[in-house]
Order: structure tokens, then sequence, then C-alpha cells
């Protein structure tokens, strides 16, 4: 058997310099929610080259909090390198040299794509709280318009992790004969409960600091950074396993003695602290809202009374479900859900469980055997792709 | 599994025939999917293979043949009643802990079932027992103390199982050196391949 193998100098196998661009769709555009839309923007980024058929196209769709920027770095922001640029580049699993990849920040995001942030063409103001609600359907709806514009009748493939993974499923529903195979990483067929009561604290984190003003704080000059910390802070509870916490932090103290105050003491308080830090400061709380409403929503079984696999019916591409281990927050028992729906349908699927010890955020991770796999689907896709 | 990866296993041809064309198969223990891809090509079959292995699962995903990270151990409940026309378990089933619920599960999720062994009564496996030592072969390549087979059987003892449990024989090819063996089976046959239902 030969073995791909990913050796440690993906570190400088970059797509390198790369620079988004804009799609502007003056087509009005209705979302799920009834609301329409009349015009918006698309930022997007692509790397590598399309093929003359436009048959090497992949759509890498983002999770939660990340962007259009799946890979490479920026020339006046070298520091700002893609949020999964260990999986796509020269030579990596997602191999640019290959494949024509694109990276979209979903609309109602924050990174250039019309969002709350944005200008409401109607009042002159940003949206703010006006921003319609959006859904993983629209998401997708408005990536296929997207590919429209770029030429691509027909993704090699569409993928995502988590919340992106949502999109690739959605993506075989919805448009079963625009892609030939989807990979679905650390996903899940609907949220539980319990992924619910998270998202719900982390919108009244938001919803209730009082520099939200309904939305319209931009308006006020002000921005939610209390509750969007907040928010951030439960997220990354929850995107790593108990494990790991206590490997990469235990019960370590910043100082060698408890100083009996509520400043930061263990290091588990510093690192939540900065990461909400961080995130309060690049990201828009109206955003977070949505997003979180987006996986809340999301539940393609809802209109087929619960029956999962009624409602992967449609699906026709090739299907490779990925999970971990210690994913606690979108368990292995959760793509099993999607994996059983397919093959009672006998659609083409194959099933990964990874034993990983990093919980959620293992998607994002460089694990090699999980970028081994992947390596190998899409070696595959490019078989046969080629012509 | 320990399922070797050679495209010519002797059990194939075996298997393959009481494959009908076009049906629907679950390949239990399936290793790297070459028995797969050869009915594939040979019976145009649809189906998965179900594996426990990383490096096997690496090796069915990079050649396009749809496999299912799963311990057959914790029984096939991915797997819908009747939803398989047969299903495979090629040199599993002598690894396997709970030989009694994978024959279970293998009728209630397919209409026949096709288990493959090396026979322990074949006469050289007797032999090395006479010797006082335990037999290593082609189709028994392990050493006693790390070998993942742990319920090794004669063909006799197969068909005393199934007929306590009213599992139905359809047939069944027995091969020495990839040949067919017709008579005192269980004394010259080295490898059993079972075709049986409910």
């Amino acid at each position: 058997m030969s073995q791909l193998t990913v050796s440690p100098e993906s570190e400088v196998r970059s797509v390198g310099i790369v620079e988004p661009r804009v799609a502007h769709f003056d087509e009005p555009l209705t979302l799920r929610s009834g609301f329409t839309l009349d015009r918006y923007q698309l930022c997007y980024e692509t790397y590598g080259q399309l093929n003359a058929e436009a048959s090497n196209a992949v759509l890498v769709c983002h999770a939660l909090n990340a962007s259009h920027h799946v890979a490479g770095r920026y020339a006046d922001q070298p520091d700002n390198v893609g949020w999964w640029d260990n999986m796509i580049g020269p030579g990596k699993p997602l191999d640019t040299d290959r494949f024509f990849v694109i990276g979209v920040n979903n609309l109602g995001g924050c990174h250039g794509s019309t969002g709350p942030a944005s200008l409401n063409h109607a009042t002159g103001r940003p949206w703010g709280g006006d921003f319609p609600v959006v859904t993983v359907e629209d998401w997708v709806d408005t990536q296929a318009r997207l590919a429209d514009r770029l030429g691509i009748r027909q993704f090699a493939a569409v993928m995502g992790g988590s919340l992106g993974a949502m999109q690739s499923l959605c993506w075989a529903l919805r448009y079963p004969d625009r892609l030939r195979h989807s990979l679905v990483i650390a996903c899940a067929p609907n949220l539980s409960a319990q992924n619910i009561a998270f998202n719900e604290v982390a919108r009244q984190a938001i919803l209730t600091d009082p520099d939200f003003h309904d939305g319209h704080y931009l308006d006020k000059g002000t921005k939610p950074t209390r509750g969007l910390r907040i928010a951030r802070m439960i997220g990354h509870i929850t995107y790593l396993s108990d494990d790991e916490m206590a490997n990469k932090f235990g019960r370590q103290l910043k100082q060698s003695r408890l100083g009996f105050s509520f400043e930061t003491e263990f290091q588990i308080e510093s690192y939540l602290r900065h990461q909400g830090n961080k995130f309060a400061d690049y990201f828009d709380a109206n955003t977070y809202l949505r997003i979180t409403k987006a996986l809340d929503y999301f539940d393609p079984a809802s209109e087929h009374a619960g029956d999962l696999a009624s409602a992967l019916q449609p699906v026709r591409a090739s299907m490779l479900v990925i999970s971990f281990t210690t994913d606690w927050r979108f368990s292995p028992e959760r793509s099993r859900e999607i994996v059983d729906a397919l093959l009672k349908n006998r659609a083409t699927v194959s099933y990964a469980e990874i034993d990983a010890p990093h919980g959620h955020d293992a998607f994002l991770l460089d694990d090699p055997r999980y970028h081994r796999l992947v390596a190998a689907y899409f070696a595959r896709i490019h078989r046969e792709t080629a012509p | 599994m320990n399922t070797p990866s050679t495209a010519t296993r002797p059990d194939f041809a075996a298997i393959a025939h009481w494959i009908p064309a076009q049906s629907h198969v679950l390949d239990l223990g399936c290793g790297d999917g070459t028995l797969l891809r050869y009915l594939r090509a040979s019976r145009q079959i649809t189906g998965y293979g179900v594996e426990i292995d990383d490096g096997n699962i690496l090796a069915c995903v990079q050649q396009g043949t749809p496999v299912i990270q799963r311990d057959l151990e914790q029984g096939l409940s991915d797997f819908d009643d009747g939803s398989f026309d047969v299903v495979i378990l090629s040199q599993t089933l002598q690894a396997m802990r709970n030989t009694e619920r994978i024959m279970r599960e293998m009728l209630r999720v397919g209409r026949a079932g096709i288990v493959t062994f090396p026979n322990f009564g074949y006469w050289r496996n007797r032999l090395h027992i006479l010797g006082g030592r335990m037999p290593i072969s082609d189709t028994l390549p392990f050493e006693w103390f790390d070998t993942p087979n742990v319920h090794l059987c004669t063909m006799a003892d197969f068909e005393g199982f199934c007929r306590e449990r009213g599992i139905r024989i359809l047939g069944k090819t027995v091969l020495t050196g990839g040949r067919p063996v017709t008579r005192f089976d269980n004394l010259l046959g080295e490898l059993a391949v079972y075709h049986f239902s409910g």
C-alpha cells in the first residue's frame, strides 16, 4: 500500500500571498426566513488554477468564527495565515497544484461579505440588528450563485468541518448534481438540546450586554465586547475535550500561590480570557448571533418527519464522513446518524472515526491519520477528474 | 483484521460463485478492500466494507472502495434488517470474540451469509499438534503468542455450530493450495468457504 505522507515541511508549502476578491450580486435573494435581500456581496479567495473543463473546483465552507481566508497569507499582514492552511496548499492534503480551491465568507459574516455591519442602502446606516437571520440553506444558495459567477457548474468536492460540514452536507441534498464529492467532517445532522443550550447562553451574553442596543451598537459608537468575549469563552470550553484541557492546563496557576482574588489565577482562565479578548477584537456580535442561529436551525430531517434517510434521499455525491473520538460537541454518534441514513439509501459513503485527543477542534489540527485520509480521498478525486 | 492483501486469494472465486450479479454486499473485516473490488469487477456488486484498522480504511479510501470504520465486536447496529443480499466474513470469523453474535448479526442484516476460515482439522494442522506444536502455515501464519485468532475451529465444529442454531448451510467450497477438495474435506481441506442462510 502506498502511503501518502504529510511531512513536517507542510508548514512551508503554502499557497503564499493571497488576495481576497469581492463579487456583487444585484439579483434579489429570498432567504429561508422569507426576508428578501435586494443586493449583497460575497468576499472570497481562490487558490490554484481552474482547469479548462472547470472540473477541479473545490469549495471549502467555513465554520463559526472563520472566513474566506482559508489558506496563505496577506502581503500586508504576514501573520494572518488562513484558518485551514495546514490542509490546503501545494502538496497538502487538498493540493492546490491539482485543485482550484474557493473559500467564501458566508452571508451575514463580518469579513467582507454583506452582513450586519454592512451599510443598509435603504437607510444609509449599518444594518445592525435589522440584518436578517440567515441559515445554512441560504449560505449554500449564495455559494451556488458565486459558483455560477466563476463558471463552475459542478464542484469536484465541497468540504467543511463542523458548521462548514453542515454546508457540505446541505450542498449534497440541495444541489445534488452540482458536486461529485462531499466531505463532511466533525458534523451532526442537527444540534442536540445541549448544543442549542450552549448557543443560547452565548447569545444571552451578547443580548444582555448593556452595549448591545438591540443590535444597533455601531450607531451608538460602541460594541458589546463583554458579551462577545463571554460567548467565545463558552464556545472554547466546548471545542476542547476534558482530557485535552487537563493536559494543556490542568490546575496550573500563573503565580506560584493562590491570590484569594478574582484576577486570572489558573492557566485555563488566562487562556479563555485571551481567546475571548482576541475574538471580541475582530468579530462582530451580530454575526455571532446569526451564525449560532444558523447552527440551531440546521435540521434537514425536520421536513421529513424526523426521518434523516428520507431527507438525504436526493444525495448523489460520494460522501466521506469523518468524526473524532473525543469530540463531545459533535460526537461520532452524531456522524454515524448521517452515515446510517446514507447506508439506508445505498448512497456511496465512507466513514472514518479518527482517534484524536483534541475534541471538536481536532478537525482544524494537523493529525497525521486525519490528513493522510483526506489526502488519499483527494488523490482519488484527482484521478477521476484528470482528463 | 488479518486479511492478506493479494488480488489472487484462492477463496475469492469461491465467494464470487455465490454472489448474484448486481447484488448489494457487505464485507465484514474487508481489509484493504481487495475482495470488494474483485466482486465489483466480476459481479458488478454494490455495497460496503466494514473495517476497524486505520491503515485499511486509508487503503480503501485511496482506492475508492466505500468503507465504514467500525468494530465488528460491537455488532452491526448501523445496518438495517435484510438490507444486504449477502454479508461476507472472509477469514475473520476465527478472530472474532463473539462468534455467535456476529453470525446472528450477519443473518439479520443479510439474506445470506458467506464465511471463510482456515480449517483447523486440516491434516497438516493435526500433524503440528501431534508433533506437540501449534500449527503455522499460509492460512495460519501467526505464532501462538501474537495471533489475532481466538476461535479456531474445524469444519466439523462449524457445521455442528450451524446445526445447533438452525443455520442452513446452502453450500461449501473447500480449498487446499487454491485447489478444490471434494473428499474427506475436514481432513484434506485447508480453507473452508460456507454459504448459509437463516
